[in-house]
């Protein structure tokens, strides 16, 4: 849907006349009846941006120098246009024009468009939907007031729309042609002017026969292309999308000629684009704009959204009066403002302090930072000063803090290093640094594994892992402190082959046995070691000097599989 | 440094006087006696001296207010020659109350092993730092240590550094001990049978008690984390008496069965 305000800047300024003398019922007549211009300076002396009706029908026109106009109407009034007020102004209402869909955009300097798709019917059809807005423009602003003049109108597409409000019948709409063929009835899906795959030709044709007649000047194209196809003999939408499709002047020949009519078409579209080969704006190439309108091209639009500027406020149950309350009110309102930023991740640039005391009056301190920041300690530092002339009567009862001017701020890492001296670092920071300095695999926690073999029986996996549910280690059984990466053949003296050992030799020293536990019999896991795996008797032994040792003998003196067994070192007890 | 905390000179006379090296019988890892920074000297053929440095880490987590609240981690740092000396910790033979929190750093380098032993020390959630280190490497000076012992005690975390094979060098450890094996006492029902661990260890050097040698030994009728310094007897064949069941049914020594 496409709105346009065609006196915008007018009407604007009636209402601000009309604000300005209270809705006095002269001053209203006399707004209305008095010829006037809007004016801008220019380097050739004032010119006319617009003027109202009287101005108009005195001969005051768009575009017209104001001596120019004064020499037909001496009594014009000249009054400076506010381009950019009326832009602002065009901002909020492009916002409020919310109300009829979900998104809206901006058409600088006097339109809005705004997408309808799937949203007429909760306003009872496409009609009823038009009927509401040039309703709600009648009566904008203050009751009795004129409102707004505003033209709206419904197509496929943005351009289709466009050229229908500003040169169409008021409140036309332009169905989709997919909507026509099933439901006539107006109160059915409504047409998706945004949606740019308009189906196929026939949707092209539709929309062609009905802006067919409409001025070129409907394409939106810049003053000096007018002129030149104007020049051309380019007089309505119609002839030009005739030379484009090849059938110009010949309407309905190329039917039943399915080849020479497609290459027509060529023809003629190369014609124009050849004549407009180095135009690449769209404003400026009215084979762009044209398929735009018909849907051809897409036609991104920039849709207007929202800013809320972050505000934070508190109540307070008792009036205060006193500056160290104030200032634990302004440390908590700076707080909760750095929550509010930090969730939307901006900073502040300028903030707003509004003071509201009991007796009605409202003392408001404003501060400007260099860069956009969110520090609490920061902004209430910077206060403290702004605040010792602050006279509080007979109390402050809500203090208001607004960022008026916010920017984006990304989230920063904190001060890692203070924090850690200060309160030492957390265990998931601590696993990080060392995982980060010694590798992935160095930093690790033991886990049981189920298994009754002792090496297997402890896994290792990453520190903060949850661990797996397993069955607990069996109390009765004595283990070892520590456990070698790899058992330590040893060679040892025993009475027996099967007996206790009596002496035995590691790493080069003489070990002699004075206590000794055992045999505890591990056997191999037969269901994933080869059958020649020698079970393991395991021995607690002590040395004559008290150092307590984990050893073993793996295999039996006659088991059948290998000699003579061997006796292994595999750990150490405390 | 904090003048006020250290002990006056009239204090240690009297704390001398009343238990000090005269005394038959004190806690280590407790009170004013535990150190922030210990040092634990040992051979590298027994894990005595990992065991005495956990031993110790026991008592103090045992006396810690804020242990008995959570369940902290207790880390423990190696390097690659310790780790080839005295093997890897085994999770079923430590005590209870580790098994669930150690989480174990394999370091490279003597460096690496210092590096992790004080950012370990930094870590507020940890109940104490075990380190291992083979020998005297270069890295571990004088101004390494005292580094470690200013971290440590600024933060609260103790750390127990155990020194494989390595001579006394300059530390500045508020405690140091050189450990070894001591042969334990006989069990109450095999007595051919190794019993609980039981160390011989030399206080050389600390700040809050006389030096002087010990027997140390978890006292059987209170489990882990009781750690009792005792003299060591003239007499090597009859073992420190240290409560068993026997000694305290007034009968003669159990035999086993």
């Amino acid at each position: 849907m496409a709105i346009w305000l065609a006196q915008l800047a007018v009407d604007r300024w009636r209402h601000s006349e009309k604000c300005a003398t209270n809705g006095g019922g002269s001053a209203e007549a006399d707004v209305d009846i008095h010829p006037t211009a809007l004016i801008t300076e220019t380097a050739h002396g004032p010119r006319i941006d617009a003027a109202n009706e009287a101005g108009r029908a005195a001969g005051a026109a768009k575009g017209m120098m104001l001596a120019d106009a004064r020499t037909l109407c001496p009594q014009l009034r000249a009054v400076p246009s506010d381009p950019a007020g009326d832009l602002a102004f065009l901002e909020r209402l492009a916002i409020w024009a919310q109300r009829w869909g979900p998104w809206s955009a901006l058409d600088a300097p006097d339109g809005l468009l705004v997408d309808v798709t799937a949203v007429a019917h909760l306003f009872g059809g496409e009609a009823r939907l038009l009927a509401d807005v040039s309703a709600r423009f009648a009566d904008w602003g203050e009751s009795g007031g004129a409102g707004l003049c505003a033209r709206a109108a419904i197509a496929p597409t943005a351009g289709a729309a466009w050229a229908l409000a500003h040169y169409g019948a008021p409140g036309s709409i332009l169905p989709s042609p997919s909507h026509k063929a099933k439901t006539p009835a107006e109160d059915g899906p409504s047409p998706s002017h945004f949606r740019q795959d308009v189906q196929g030709l026939e949707g092209i044709q539709d929309i062609m026969r009905v802006l067919g007649p409409l001025p070129i000047a409907a394409l939106r194209l810049d003053d000096d292309v007018l002129l030149v196809l104007k020049r051309l003999g380019l007089k309505r939408l119609g002839e030009l999308a005739g030379i484009e499709s090849g059938r110009s002047g010949r309407k309905g020949e190329g039917r039943g000629r399915e080849g020479r009519g497609s290459e027509e078409q060529g023809n003629g579209r190369d014609a124009i684009q050849r004549r407009f080969r180095n135009r690449r704006s769209p404003a400026a190439n009215p084979l762009i704009r044209l398929d735009q309108l018909t849907g051809r091209v897409p036609e991104p639009l920039l849709p207007v959204v929202a800013m809320v500027a972050p505000l934070v406020q508190r109540r307070l149950m008792e009036p205060i009066r006193h500056r160290p309350l104030l200032d634990q009110v302004l440390h908590d309102l700076a707080a909760d403002m750095a929550r509010e930023l930090e969730g939307r991740g901006e900073g502040a640039r300028r903030l707003e302090l509004g003071m509201w005391r009991v007796d009605g009056e409202v003392v408001v301190r404003q501060l400007e930072m260099a860069a956009a920041t969110r520090d609490p300690a920061h902004i209430c530092r910077l206060f403290a000063m702004r605040l010792d002339d602050v006279e509080a009567g007979f109390g402050i009862e809500m203090v208001r803090l607004r960022a008026a001017w916010v920017e984006p701020l990304g989230l920063t890492q904190t001060d890692l290093e203070a924090a850690a001296e200060e309160h030492g670092t957390s265990l998931s920071a601590c696993i990080d640094r060392l995982t980060v300095r010694l590798g992935e695999g160095a930093v690790r926690r033991p886990v049981l594994h189920a298994s009754h073999i002792p090496e297997r029986a402890q896994r290792w996996q990453p520190p903060l892992m949850p661990e797996p549910t397993s069955q607990e280690e069996l109390a009765f059984h004595a283990r070892p402190l520590k456990m070698l990466d790899s058992p330590e053949k040893i060679a040892v003296l025993y009475a027996t082959p099967d007996g206790y050992p009596h002496r035995f030799r590691w790493r080069g020293e003489l070990h002699e046995v004075v206590r000794v536990e055992g045999p505890e019999r591990i056997a191999p896991e037969w269901w994933r070691e080869k059958g020649s795996a020698r079970l393991r008797d395991y021995y607690r032994i002590e040395d004559a000097q008290g150092r307590r040792y984990w050893i073993y003998r793996a295999g039996l003196a006659g088991d059948g599989r290998g000699g003579l067994p061997d006796w292994f070192l595999q750990g150490l007890c405390a | 440094m904090d003048l006020a905390a250290l002990p006056k000179a009239g204090d240690l006379a009297r704390q001398h006087a009343a238990l000090g090296s005269h005394a038959p019988r004190w806690r280590p890892g407790l009170g004013g006696a535990g150190a922030v920074h210990s040092e634990v000297f040992a051979s590298g053929r027994e894990a005595s001296g990992a065991a005495v440095a956990l031993a110790l880490a026991l008592d103090g987590m045992r006396a810690s207010e804020l242990d008995r609240q959570e369940e902290r981690a207790v880390l423990w740092v190696q390097d690659e020659a310790a780790i080839r000396l005295t093997g890897r910790p085994y999770r079923a033979g430590l005590s209870e109350p580790l098994r669930r929190r150690l989480i174990h750093v394999a370091a490279h380098k003597a460096a690496d092993a210092l590096f992790a032993l004080e950012e370990g020390v930094r870590c507020r959630d940890l109940a104490c730092v075990i380190g291992e280190i083979a020998g005297n490497s270069r890295e571990l000076d004088f101004t390494a240590s005292r580094r470690l012992s200013l971290t440590a005690e600024r933060h609260g975390v103790p750390l127990f550094l155990v020194r494989l094979d390595a001579k006394a060098d300059l530390s500045s450890a508020r405690m140091r001990w050189r450990v070894s094996a001591a042969p334990s006492p006989p069990p109450l029902w095999n007595t051919a049978a190794p019993g609980a661990p039981a160390w011989h260890a030399e206080l050389f050097r600390a700040r809050n008690h006389a030096p002087g040698e010990w027997i140390l030994c978890d006292d059987p009728r209170n489990g882990w984390g009781s750690l009792v310094a005792e003299k060591p007897s003239a007499d090597p064949a009859t073992p420190p008496d240290h409560g068993n069941l026997a000694g305290a049914a007034g009968g003669g020594p159990l035999a086993a069965f």
